[in-house]
């Protein structure tokens, strides 16, 4: 189980009818287990590369094979949780098959339990982030698109979270993709790390990482830190 | 407790005006009653209240459900929109009357052609409605349902219905009150039962009590219905939405 990315272009008509170009030449591919990190500048076009690869928009030009029959997980940039349904509905409406326990484990780790029976209109965008997370990690899928999940987080709780991601990652083989623009998460998590350009976006390095994630020490987050700096001033 | 005083002071006002204007042409609220409980003891009151709720049920499901998925798919589509639109503005203007008379011509004096016409004339308020619902329908959640790979019964039940919850109920309530006054008109013009037709009677006697004894059963079945029925599911339906202050 692979998945394979080549989009070669992809340009929409805004609204003025101007043509603008988004993509301009992306592809990589990423193996069964492993955690690839997007990184690129704000703008750039990042979003729309996952909602191709998330099956959300067809129109563009290349080839986006996706795994076979995956089950497929997806953090947006905003939460999009069903308003009218509680929290522990909208896990459950994207899980149905999910177990009381490994549920109630989620819940746990992400430090949701006084808030299963909330509606999401009565959570802050920190707490809906989370239970956004736990619908992805619910669904136990094979391949997980993560946009920016860790976006207006607190530092400590983004950094529980990106241990969380790691263990959920370690414990099934699947496919994670995430987007980010914190070096830090990238330099911390990333199998495998892909520089984009600003828009219109192109692939400028995939960098392996070859140190595995459990025993990256901070000397050597820094290095990879400072390697992604040097490689690509653009990105802050 | 404020209602009851509002209705008390309306049924006071009654009485006094029809002090003033005499009993032949404003009866007072007791000799009403007495009307309304003579026609209840023989059965006849129930007997036409019936056959129009028959009527106002059967009509404003059908209308209710045939409008409810063009106005979605009109919302949706917007092929679908262009090839509707003309009909629906043509069908929004036209008078309940054309419609109810035109159909008793067309298909006879039959229920079939009462309970279509009522129908047809509350049809394009609910296509409007819902074309508003279905256009205002959240893009992201669809995304997220695809994402997800809901079924589409799961879409149905908890992304589309939620969203087109309000505007569903808009167009039951504002449909209700449009079916229970065309009702009336067409058992008048073409039904040998129903309110409609026994306000025809009384209008041809001037037996203003009959008409009153009639109007005001009929008034109160539709008050019941709105409190019990039409106002619980608005609730129901806007419960996640944090209170308006």
């Amino acid at each position: 189980m692979r998945l394979e990315v080549d989009i070669r272009s992809k340009s929409y008509t805004s609204a003025n009818g101007k043509r603008q170009d988004v993509i301009s030449g992306i592809a990589f591919t990423l193996e069964r287990g492993e955690l690839g990190v997007v990184v690129g500048p704000s703008g750039c076009g990042k979003s729309t590369m996952m909602r191709i690869l998330a099956g959300l928009d067809n129109d563009y030009e290349g080839r986006v094979s996706q795994p076979e029959g995956a089950r497929l997980a997806m953090v947006f940039q905003e939460p999009r949780l069903l308003p009218w349904r509680s929290v522990e509905e909208n896990v459950r409406l994207a899980a149905p098959e999910v177990a009381d326990d490994r549920l109630a484990a989620i819940f746990g780790v992400l430090e949701l339990d006084a808030h299963r029976s909330h509606f999401p209109g009565e959570l802050s965008l920190g707490l809906a982030r989370r239970v956004a997370l736990a619908r992805a990690f619910a669904v136990e899928p094979d391949f997980l698109i993560l946009d920016e999940p860790l976006a207006s987080l607190d530092d400590a709780l983004a950094a529980r979270l990106r241990d969380e991601i790691a263990t959920l990652v370690a414990s099934r083989p699947m496919i994670t993709l995430l987007v980010t623009h914190s070096m830090d998460d990238a330099a911390r998590l990333g199998d495998r790390i892909f520089l984009l350009s600003s828009r219109p976006a192109r692939l400028l390095r995939a960098m392996p990482i070859s140190v595995p994630r459990g025993e990256r020490s901070e000397e050597t987050v820094a290095a990879i830190r400072a390697d992604l700096a040097r490689r690509d001033f653009s990105v802050s | 407790m404020l209602r009851l005083l509002s209705f008390a002071l309306l049924l006071a006002t009654w009485w006094v005006a029809a002090t003033i204007a005499g009993s032949a042409k404003l009866p007072p609220p007791s000799a009403v009653l007495a009307v309304a409980v003579a026609e209840a003891k023989s059965g006849a009151l129930f007997l036409h209240l019936g056959a129009t709720l028959a009527r106002v049920a059967l009509a404003f499901t059908l209308s209710m459900a045939i409008g409810s998925a063009l106005g979605y798919w009109m919302g949706r589509s917007r092929l679908a929109n262009r090839l509707g639109d003309p009909w629906l503005i043509l069908l929004l203007n036209l008078p309940a009357l054309v419609v109810i008379v035109l159909a008793y011509i067309w298909a006879g004096l039959t229920e079939v052609a009462a309970i279509a016409a009522i129908a047809i004339n509350k049809l394009p308020t609910a296509v409007v409605t819902l074309r508003e619902g279905a256009r205002a329908l959240d893009p992201s959640l669809d995304e997220m349902a695809k994402v997800f790979a809901f079924p589409r019964g799961r879409i149905l039940r908890h992304v589309l219905l939620p969203q087109l919850a309000p505007y569903i109920a808009a167009a039951a309530r504002s449909g209700l009150s449009l079916v229970w006054k065309i009702v009336l008109v067409a058992e008048l013009l073409g039904r040998p039962n129903g309110i409609g037709f026994e306000i025809g009677v009384a209008f041809q006697l001037f037996d203003i009590p009959l008409l009153l004894a009639y109007s005001l059963s009929f008034a109160a079945v539709v008050l019941v219905i709105e409190a019990v029925l039409v106002q619980p599911f608005e609730q129901r339906a806007s419960r996640w939405r944090l209170r308006a202050a």
